[in-house]
């Protein structure tokens, strides 16, 4: 799908690093909760980084993984298990989810990433089903009841993440460090062969990069990321459930990313707080919430191919060339 | 009595029937899948709902106008199909040219929408469909009791598959359309429709999901979520069979039916997951499955 | 976007009207009760929008306006996803001013209420989640569980098929923590009643198709097959069985989850002869009946289940409660005064609430009927037994709830 969306993110990431856009990101960020519900917030933040880890894959490497909801609910469980039972601390227990998710998605990864184009897709969600099995049975994942009540528990063992507030400091500073990074990654060499490779993947080997490896690299990289999104969630909510592994999941984040932009760095951040924003207040309309989520899909597909982001920088650049 | 792992055959082959029989609808459904994608390169991810709207069609028919089963089994894959027509020449010819990666949101996009519009309109848990009274009842096998609707899934399906099948095959229709398939240029300068052609295609697989509803409707509940359960495992099957291959689709629709049926048996926890594990299997031993024609 | 909503379904700011001399005044804060449901999936039928329709009946009759009483109730879609009900009970608490949650279906949910509402110090009134663990290992103080829960289904269902000669036993089985809570609790019934377990098969959640386990029950030779499953999983087993002869050649299905819109949804030539256990019934005297007239009047014609007249019996008593203590009190203070005052309304009739949090009342056993003996609309049921409320509830002791002594 990237060959057609990716033309603009490729002439941009020529561009220097600008420390414009992160200015903004660090002030919404400061004022966002008290404007907002920081609960609200924080969840928005946790889907923000799950669709822009994603993103990695689909929007600079250009594969579509129909499966990342096994990284997200994995490190979930883990990481609640880890606090509750464990007693971990919650920074080392969110370490140890993402740990988890990055072997997983190394795992996954290395079966998979062989295949092309919708074969890739497919196979993904065949691993992401067997991950959501495994979640059904295990004994530790509590079924469909999840894990319930996990302690946020004290941060280094000293500063409680009880009080909502404290918990949005600490996961404001992950979200802006990992976005940070996947910034710097996208804006290497490394992340230049990633879109080498999206462009034209025969070029590529030929001018002899080891593709697979750095399809690979990039997907550990998302899993990773992703499963960090995960982790840091369970603490938030103090539960896991079936619901962050299920394939429904894997399908909202590209409904999300697709919304944002495909391929913009911003994008996802911003389609998952549109998601996640008319999730939580139109939920009093029932169906109609899938109904209007089918809409904006179609929308997107049919007009707006390059996402809210990627459009208002289409337009942006218009203005300019003016 | 003979036993096998604990299981007297007798019980086995009732479990492989009714494999067979669950089968039967996979079979249906990946065909109507594989022929789309054969021809539009398209992954139609609102199969499900179309199958579930054949099954509605069928209740509304019945309910509201009072006309029964077997004039359902004609007058809803007519409409549905109609309605498929709608969304290939509104939707998806517009998109012909693009990565089919599209035409995969967009089928998902519509798949959500027309579940929520069934959802907000008629309940989640769903409305009975009675089976017609010709084929209520049932024969008994001496192995098991099979009801005779079920053999009439049986029957109508293996009809419905070969007869497509063979179709394509071995018609001259058929043939247009696998050269359409090959090269659409060159079929369009022998003066072909091309693009009607595309459109009539998408047509009929939907009209086969619609068939499969109908069939489905007296076994499940008419419900809006009926397609979202069966679409992922359908998925697994045209991946499994070659994205494409009818032949493929048919054997592995009900290959994988049998495959299910027996772990319902053994490791019956594990029967939905089973497709997917065959699925990952094949997928890295052959990667573009057991009928396709290289990756 | 709440306003939409609230004009729609729940609006129910009641005016203060001309109050009647002898009735003492309330003069404690306003009330705000949010219905925290599966608006549209699984489970809006049996719960949903028809709980907003219950709590609001139930504050109608408690005649909170008359008595000065300002009470407010808005709805909420859990689309029954523990982290999205998280947040907006969270949000409800933190920021809306919410004092009650009410119904949540979805033990996942309920669970995850549960543990917010003590955090928070407010009041959870369940009786939309089956799991008795709310009123065992996981009862607080501000949590009462309503209208039925799992050892109840099982206990009553298990305890009358085997006098009635159902004496042995084999399960399907939903394959996750519910459907073997089900199972593990009528198991030990029907063992003590001296029946036997013949053999069980543990079925994946959402099964298309049950034809093949049933024929694995069939085989077994069990005389009942108990269905430890719920929603679209006991439905599609029902239908099953019927098509495959299985009741016919004299195996009695007996569901251990089922409500009275799962016997609507598969129509009576399909769920005829089915028996099993539930906590309400229609259709059982005067007061019922004009309760599910009324109800069924705003809600689409459809007839209120247990779930519906937990809610209504919820809301009464703790509209009782408050106007019992007329001042501010927090959640745990009048979740109090709920278990020292008897409960007694008009669709529910009288009950207890337990020290554990258990509400307790007498519920039925039923057999569906067949269609020639249903004679209007929603009449399904014909009631075997009464089981006397303190009976039909798991005893004290064995919950292994913290509040017991």
């Amino acid at each position: 799908m990237s060959a057609h969306a990716g033309t603009t993110a490729s002439s941009s990431a020529a561009a220097p690093l600008s420390w414009k856009p992160f200015a903004v990101l660090a002030i919404f960020l400061i004022i966002g909760p008290s404007l907002i519900y920081p609960v609200f917030l924080m969840k928005a933040l946790c889907f923000a980084l799950f669709a822009c880890a994603f993103n990695i894959l689909l929007g600079f490497t250009g594969l579509l993984s129909f499966g990342h909801a096994a990284f997200l609910g994995m490190a979930s469980y883990v990481s609640a298990h880890a606090a509750k039972v464990w007693g971990l601390t919650p920074e080392l227990a969110i370490l140890f989810g993402t740990a988890i998710a990055m072997v997983l998605g190394l795992v996954i990864g290395m079966l998979t990433i062989r295949s092309r184009g919708i074969y890739f897709s497919n196979i993904t969600l065949a691993f992401a089903q067997m991950v959501f099995f495994f979640c059904l049975q295990a004994k530790f994942t509590g079924g469909e009841d999840g894990i319930q009540s996990v302690a946020r528990g004290r941060l280094f063992g000293l500063i409680s993440l009880q009080s909502d507030m404290v918990m949005y400091a600490f996961v404001a500073v992950i979200f802006f460090l990992s976005f940070l990074l996947i910034y710097r990654i996208i804006h290497s060499p490394f992340g230049q062969v990633l879109r080498a490779v999206r462009e034209n993947e025969a070029r590529a080997t030929s001018l002899g990069y080891k593709v697979e490896h750095y399809k690979l690299a990039a997907f550990v990289l998302s899993a990773t990321l992703v499963g960090l999104a995960g982790a840091v969630k369970a603490l938030v909510f103090q539960l896991a459930s079936l619901t962050d592994v299920s394939w429904q999941m894997s399908g909202e984040v590209v409904l999300m990313t697709l919304l944002g932009g495909v391929g913009t760095i911003f994008g996802p951040a911003v389609g998952a707080l549109v998601i996640v924003s008319m999730e939580n207040y139109l939920a009093e309309l029932g169906s109609w919430v899938t109904v209007i989520q089918g809409v904006i899909f179609v929308l997107c597909v049919m007009f707006f191919r390059r996402g809210i982001v990627g459009t208002l920088m289409d337009l942006w650049s218009k203005r300019n060339a003016h | 009595m003979i036993e096998i792992f604990g299981i007297s055959s007798q019980a086995l082959f009732g479990q492989l029937l009714i494999g067979l029989i669950n089968g039967a609808f996979y079979a249906m459904l990946s065909l109507g899948l594989a022929v789309i994608f054969g021809m539009l390169n398209i992954i139609n991810f609102c199969h499900g709902a179309l199958y579930m709207i054949g099954a509605f069609v069928a209740w509304m028919l019945l309910n509201w106008l009072g006309i029964g089963y077997w004039w359902a089994l004609l007058i809803s894959p007519i409409i549905t199909g109609a309605l498929g027509v709608v969304i290939e020449r509104l939707f998806l010819q517009r998109l012909r040219d693009l990565d089919h990666l599209y035409g995969l949101l967009l089928t998902f996009g519509l798949a959500l929408i027309l579940e929520g519009v069934f959802r907000q309109n008629f309940g989640a848990s769903g409305l009975p469909y009675r089976i017609p009274p010709e084929l209520t009842g049932g024969t008994n096998l001496g192995f098991m009791f099979l009801p005779n609707y079920r053999a009439w899934v049986i029957v109508l399906s293996l009809f419905v598959c070969l007869g497509t099948w063979f179709a394509i095959e071995y018609t001259r229709l058929g043939s247009y359309l696998r050269a359409a398939t090959e090269n659409p240029a060159l079929v369009q300068a022998f003066g072909v429709n091309v693009s009607r052609m595309i459109t009539l295609t998408y047509g009929f697989g939907v009209a086969l999901a619609a068939i499969a509803g109908v069939l489905a409707a007296p076994i499940y509940q008419v419900s809006p979520l009926m397609g979202s359960n069966i679409i992922i495992v359908v998925f697994a099957v045209v991946v499994i069979g070659g994205m494409g291959s009818i032949l493929g689709s048919i054997v592995t629709g009900f290959g994988l039916g049998i495959a299910e049926g027996l772990t319902k048996v053994f490791y019956p926890e594990a029967s939905s997951t089973v497709i997917f594990v065959i699925m990952a299997i094949v997928l890295l031993i052959r990667p573009s499955g057991l009928f396709g024609k290289g990756a | 976007m709440k306003k939409l909503y609230q004009t729609m379904l729940a609006g129910a700011f009641l005016a203060v009207a001309a109050v009647p001399a002898y009735a003492q005044q309330y003069s404690g804060p306003p009330l705000k009760l949010g219905v925290l449901s599966d608006m549209s999936g699984l489970y809006a039928d049996l719960s949903g929008p028809g709980s907003v329709i219950a709590a609001k009946l139930a504050i109608e009759d408690f005649g909170a306006a008359a008595k000065g009483m300002k009470v407010e109730v808005i709805g909420g879609d859990h689309q029954n996803k523990a982290d999205v009900g998280a947040s907006i009970a969270r949000q409800w608490y933190d920021q809306d001013g919410v004092d009650v949650i009410l119904d949540v279906p979805n033990s996942a949910v309920a669970l995850a209420v549960n543990d917010i509402t003590k955090e928070k110090n407010k009041i959870f009134l369940n009786s939309g989640a089956a799991s008795s663990d709310l009123t065992g290992s996981k009862c607080t103080p501000n949590t009462i569980h309503w209208a039925y829960d799992t050892w109840m289904l099982a206990n009553g269902t298990g305890k009358a098929l085997v006098k009635q000669g159902g004496d042995t036993w084999f399960f399907l089985t939903a394959d996750y923590a519910f459907g073997y809570a089900l199972e593990r609790d009528t198991s030990a019934v029907v063992q003590k009643e001296g029946g036997k377990v013949a053999g069980s098969v543990r079925v994946p959640l959402n099964t298309q198709d049950f034809s093949s386990f049933l024929l694995q029950a069939q085989a077994s030779k069990a005389k009942v097959i108990g269905l430890a499953n719920a929603g679209g999983d006991t439905t599609n087993s029902i239908k099953g069985a019927a098509e495959f002869g299985i009741t016919k050649a004299g195996q009695k299905l007996a569901g251990l989850l089922v409500d009275i819109n799962d016997v609507h949804a598969l129509g009576l030539p399909v769920a005829q002869g089915l028996t099993f256990t539930d906590g309400w019934y229609w259709d059982t005297n005067d007061d019922t009946r004009k309760f599910a007239e009324r109800f069924s009047k705003l809600n689409n014609g459809k007839y209120p289940g247990k779930i519906h007249a937990g809610v209504y019996s919820s809301v009464y008593h703790y509209l009782k409660a408050v106007y019992a203590i007329n001042a501010k009190a927090d959640g745990a203070t009048v979740v109090k005064k709920m278990k020292e005052l008897p409960t007694e309304d008009s669709v529910m009739g009288k009950g207890t609430v337990r020290v554990d949090g258990r509400q307790i009342h007498p519920v039925y056993l039923v057999e569906v009927k067949k269609p020639e003996e249903s004679k209007k609309p929603w009449d399904y049921y014909k009631i075997l037994t009464t089981i006397p409320a303190d009976e039909a509830f798991r005893p004290l002791k064995d919950g292994g709830c913290s509040l017991v002594n």
